[in-house]
């Protein structure tokens, strides 16, 4: 069974941030701006996603990834805190080599924590692939991703370091972290597979929400004054 | 908010409290496993499907599942084929949501859902691989069909996938390949009646009958929107339903027991294993259901035709 991730990067920049492994993603964060979008509770702080893609314009891929990364961040987002404003998230894909879509969750969320937006938990996001033998694959490249005969997109939320001593309480016998915010699968598995999809993306997400965590919080050390004004 | 709305409870009409208090007024009948339109939570709505409403398309089929109302028809092009795959033709679908099928819909802006759903219906018609394009070949590197499936939601009442998902499957299976064949110049003419002239020109025969013939179907999709509220499970969202309480699964499963698509974008409430389990089990069940209807329907379709 072969399960690796490919080296992963944040930099923070000045206006945005790029999570890197081979797929390169800039997510900008704008907000909270005054007014919300049409249609939209005033009493609710909103959050709207534009994506870019790299090149051309932008396609039914997009508009669903637009969607999706949306309701993700909805539903992470603290929508009561600041009412009838909307925050603008700006993806702009760099480079795509494979999981594009739980790069740009992962960016627009270390987006968001640098921001200063506060938000009820991180989202950590992994693309589990399945091979034609049955074994599963973290983190497939695009070309991976073409020749496997199904893959899986899975968000969950970070483990919470609660103040409180003891262990955090069970939900339905798990532990919070292991619930699904996003799944988004793609090409035909047996429903074991997914299961053992969503085991193997949570013991990985583990240790990727461990390493946002220490990036994020290494980045608000140094040279972040300037963003304070 | 909680104490407040208890209290103006007894002096206010029902349908009052339903418009400013939707969620109480739900979690009121979901405390009893009932819903607003006498469903228990774990019901589908009656589902049904008209065969071949539009005598124009080349295959048509309408659903409806409640009030949910989805059109979907096929109209076959020929194309060239493009030179990655030579012996393959092609599928287009599209989903269009117009501002008659509901009233969050405004006329000159498009469905920001329309484009979703249409992408997921690539996807999930791709991935469960219902037709094999090679079948849609004419003559291999010459002619292929290239297929339209538009699907039309003519009333958006909740589930719109599944009925979309349904109506696009239900069209598919009724569709029939007209007989054709590649002539000396090269051009796609019908064969039909032309059996002899057809078969004396060897080398451009390939998939060209005589006879209308139907599609080889692989297994087919059917599918289940559940919907996720604290500990309850809603089956089979309406409208109203999704606005107020906005976390939805839907499960893709084909009639082999695959798992095609397991979607769920966002929302407040967390899928753990144990729910998610249970929204497998019960799309298994609804598999079966619907596996019968569109059976029914087809076999209805058949008899109108002969």
């Amino acid at each position: 069974m072969a399960s690796y991730f490919r080296r992963k990067k944040i930099t923070f920049w000045p206006c945005g941030f790029r999570i890197s492994g081979d797929t390169i993603v800039l997510a900008a964060v704008y907000g909270p701006k005054a007014g919300s979008k049409k249609n939209e509770s005033p009493e609710k702080a909103s959050i709207e996603v534009l994506w870019k893609p790299k090149s051309g314009q932008i396609g039914k891929a997009e508009r669903e990834y637009e969607m999706i990364l949306t309701r993700t961040l909805q539903s992470i987002f603290l929508s009561t805190i600041h009412p009838n404003t909307t925050t603008s998230v700006i993806i702009q894909v760099m480079h795509d080599d494979g999981a594009l879509l739980p790069c740009a969750i992962n960016a627009a969320c270390a987006a968001l924590v640098d921001a200063g937006i506060p938000l009820k938990s991180l989202a950590v996001a992994i693309c589990c692939g399945i091979t034609e033998s049955g074994s599963i694959i973290l983190d497939p490249t695009k070309q991976e991703e073409q020749e496997m005969p199904a893959f899986a997109y899975l968000v969950f939320p970070n483990s919470s370091l609660a103040v409180l001593p003891g262990t955090p309480p069970l939900i339905e016998g798990e532990p919070v972290e292991h619930g699904i915010i996003t799944s988004v699968t793609h090409g035909a598995m047996s429903v074991d597979d997914y299961f053992d999809c969503l085991d193997r993306g949570r013991v990985a997400s583990a240790k990727l929400s461990e390493f946002l965590r220490k990036n994020l919080a290494q980045s608000q050390i140094p040279n972040h004054s300037s963003k304070a004004s | 908010m909680e104490g407040k709305s208890e209290e103006l409870e007894g002096e206010m009409e029902v349908e009052a409290y339903r418009r400013l208090f939707p969620l109480q007024f739900y979690e009121r009948h979901l405390s009893d496993s009932v819903r607003p339109d006498a469903r228990p939570l774990n019901k589908a709505r009656p589902t049904s499907i008209v065969p071949a409403p539009l005598p124009s398309a080349d295959a048509s089929a309408m659903v409806k599942i409640g009030n949910t109302t989805m059109l979907s028809g096929i109209k076959l092009e020929i194309m060239f084929p493009s030179s990655d795959s030579p012996d393959e033709g092609c599928i287009a679908i599209d989903f269009h949501m117009p501002p008659i099928c509901s009233p969050m819909v405004r006329p000159g802006r498009p469905a920001e859902a329309a484009p979703v759903i249409s992408q997921q219906l690539n996807n999930v018609i791709m991935s469960s691989k219902l037709i094999d394009l090679k079948e849609l070949s004419i003559a291999s590197g010459k002619a292929a069909w290239m297929v339209y499936l538009e699907i039309y939601c003519l009333d958006a009442d909740g589930a719109l996938f599944d009925a979309a998902l349904l109506s696009a499957v239900a069209a598919i299976a009724h569709l029939e390949i007209p007989p054709v064949c590649l002539n000396e110049e090269g051009r796609v003419v019908s064969s039909q009646g032309q059996a002899e002239t057809n078969t004396d020109n060897n080398g451009n025969t390939n998939n060209s009958n005589t006879e209308k013939r139907k599609l080889t179907l692989g297994s087919i999709p059917f599918s289940l929107t559940c919907l996720l509220h604290k500990q309850y499970l809603l089956v089979d969202p309406t409208d109203e339903e999704e606005s107020i309480m906005p976390s939805l699964l839907t499960v893709v499963l084909d009639t082999s027991g695959h798992l095609i698509s397991l979607y769920k974008p966002g929302g407040p409430v967390l899928a753990y294993t144990s729910t998610t389990k249970n929204c497998v089990a019960l799309a298994t069940r609804r598999v079966k259901e619907l596996e019968k209807i569109l059976k029914e329907a087809l076999s209805e379709m058949d008899v109108i035709e002969n």
